[in-house]
């Protein structure tokens, strides 16, 4: 028994070192000064500890990372806000009302989730084109929705079922409206579900790259992947620039996971309908 | 349980997604369909199709090479992220001590946004100060470079891909193994049976609704990837990496094809169809055997 527990912790210690070793030799990377990564000595660890690739990145070009970050931001705040607005009211709608065409509808949610978005990437970016929205935030925006509204909608439509029809009918009987019971009874009674859309929205949101490479055309505009790109591409080399920014936008996609799943291992979310 | 007379306040509850989705979805889609089915004066052929479908069999078709790569691609990647996910969850299954840090480390490849992923391998493997080369020079072996090789670069965007995608597959099994009842083995232990025949006979079988549900959608994320190639080999060397999905945006973006690149748009939907088909039959079969 003991003997092979070992070879089960020698495993996945290895397993473990694998996994994070891409990300800790870039952090790494990002602690070292240039003279360091460009050299043809081998040294794992930083020799010079130094903090110069994190200012470099945050100050250049009058701190255009700054705006790369607040454009990030907004596009993953507006796309999880109107995308939430938009599922909430669908996923409603699917859940509590039975109608023609419901079927149809729940099923097109369900296929349009397993879209790759380069199918949608040509149409929808001559589509913004002709509309002038190339390179502003709702051109973004509208090209996100279409991945994040079918994954909400049917995230929330599966919670909605779980809430007992019984609390919406006595609101009713108070004299309550259907937007009434909706907003004050629904919504308040569907946390959970609403957290778990909003935390998908903003992280895909927040790490999506390609719609974000081939819509923003101006550096003003980046989102922080798009900015990553401009470090490391046919015509730029600073693997030590990209490295610092990688790790700054890595932090909050981590946070925001750990947190979330802190959250869902909160015996709520595993409640059954 | 449902309300039933109201069919029209469900419709203005829907309103607002159905057209923000009509507009970004749909009518984009129904576009795309179109532009493959235009000629270059935007009259109705079936030029592009033709164009792809009819050189398949001659020895220069890019079609066919991009349709063969995807295909192995998806499967090899599928087939390691099955074995080691599966692995990796059976080892963590039989441990108390350390099983939370482990399960944590394991889960960051998959938590860090693929693109920050792809680009940290890319500089893992820079021909001349990667960290790989570096450290084969470093014990006196000639250096390789990785991204020169049509072969060898497939097995490293494979190799990134397998990275990424291997903690989903790893957590869904875990989950599988815990709801597998305590008493199964309890019982079989009993009978004298071995670990080993308690694995094919109890876990495995068990097993078999839910990777069949993650064996579906691994297999379509894994279609769908274009992060990992885009970043780490661009499709090169000679387009001897290049998926259906990256191709499509390089014949539409880079060598501004749009009516060619929808044509593969439509290539791409019939294979989302068939494994949307697929997943929905395991979906249903799950059902039907109760597991959830």
């Amino acid at each position: 028994m003991r003997k092979s527990n070992k070879w089960v912790h020698i495993l996945l210690g290895t397993a473990s070192f694998i996994s994070i070793f891409p990300i800790l030799w870039l952090l790494l990377t990002s602690f070292k000064p240039v003279s360091e990564i460009y050299s043809d000595t081998f040294r794992i660890l930083p020799k010079a500890f130094t903090l110069e690739n994190y200012v470099d990145v945050l100050t250049r070009s009058g701190g255009v990372f700054w705006t790369w970050l607040l454009n990030s931001i907004m596009i993953s705040l507006l796309t999880t806000v109107i995308g939430l607005i938009l599922s909430t009211t669908a996923a409603y709608a699917i859940s509590r009302f039975r109608f023609r065409g419901r079927k149809g509808i729940t099923m097109s949610f369900l296929f349009t989730q397993m879209f790759p978005g380069i199918l949608l990437i040509i149409p929808l970016y001559l589509m913004i084109d002709q509309l002038g929205l190339l390179n502003t935030y709702l051109g973004v925006v509208l090209a996100y929705l279409a991945i994040t509204v079918p994954f909400c909608v049917m995230v929330l439509k599966n919670f909605f079922d779980t809430i007992p029809i019984e609390i919406e009918e006595a609101a009713r009987m108070d004299g309550c409206s259907q937007l009434g019971i909706f907003w004050r009874m629904v919504l308040p009674h569907s946390l959970p579900g609403l957290a778990i859309a909003a935390f998908y929205s903003f992280l895909t949101t927040w790490n999506e790259f390609i719609i974000a490479v081939t819509f923003l055309k101006s550096d003003d505009m980046y989102t922080l992947p798009v900015g990553l790109q401009q470090f490391v591409n046919q015509f730029n080399t600073q693997y030590h620039l990209m490295a610092a920014a990688a790790i700054i936008i890595t932090v909050p996609t981590l946070l925001l996971f750990f947190f979330a799943q802190r959250l869902m291992s909160n015996r709520y979310f595993y409640k059954k309908g | 349980m449902k309300y039933k007379g109201s069919a029209w306040i469900a419709w203005i509850f829907l309103l607002p997604s159905l057209l923000t989705i009509g507009l970004v979805l749909f009518y984009p889609l129904a576009k795309e369909i179109r532009y493959s089915f235009n000629d270059h004066h935007g009259q109705f052929s079936f030029q592009h199709y033709i164009e792809l479908f009819g050189s398949f069999f001659s020895s220069n078709s890019v079609f066919r090479d991009v349709i063969f790569q995807t295909i192995a691609w998806t499967v090899i990647n599928l087939f390691l992220q099955f074995t080691i996910g599966l692995i990796l969850a059976l080892l963590l299954n039989r441990i108390r001590k350390g099983r939370a840090i482990y399960q944590t480390l394991l889960m960051i490849p998959w938590v860090v946004p693929s693109f920050v992923g792809a680009y940290a391998w890319l500089w893992l493997f820079h021909d001349r100060f990667g960290f790989m080369n570096q450290a084969l020079h470093k014990i006196r072996l000639p250096i390789f470079h990785w991204l020169d090789n049509g072969t060898v670069t497939m097995l490293v965007v494979i190799m990134v891909n397998v990275w990424i995608g291997v903690p989903f597959m790893m957590m869904t099994f875990l989950g599988g193994l815990r709801s597998i009842p305590k008493s199964l083995y309890e019982a079989a232990r009993m009978e004298g049976a071995s670990p080993w025949q308690q694995l094919t006979n109890i876990t495995l079988p068990l097993l078999r609704p839910i990777a069949a549900t993650a064996t579906a959608l691994g297999m379509i994320w894994t279609f769908n990837m274009f992060n990992v190639i885009y970043i780490v080999s661009s499709g090169g060397p000679a387009n001897s990496t290049e998926t259906l999905v990256t191709y499509t945006y390089q014949e539409a973006f880079q060598n501004g094809n749009i009516g060619i690149a929808s044509t593969y748009g439509v290539v791409i939907l019939s294979f989302v169809i068939a494994f949307t088909l697929y997943y929905q039959r395991v979906w249903k079969a799950n059902q039907n055997e109760g597991m959830y």
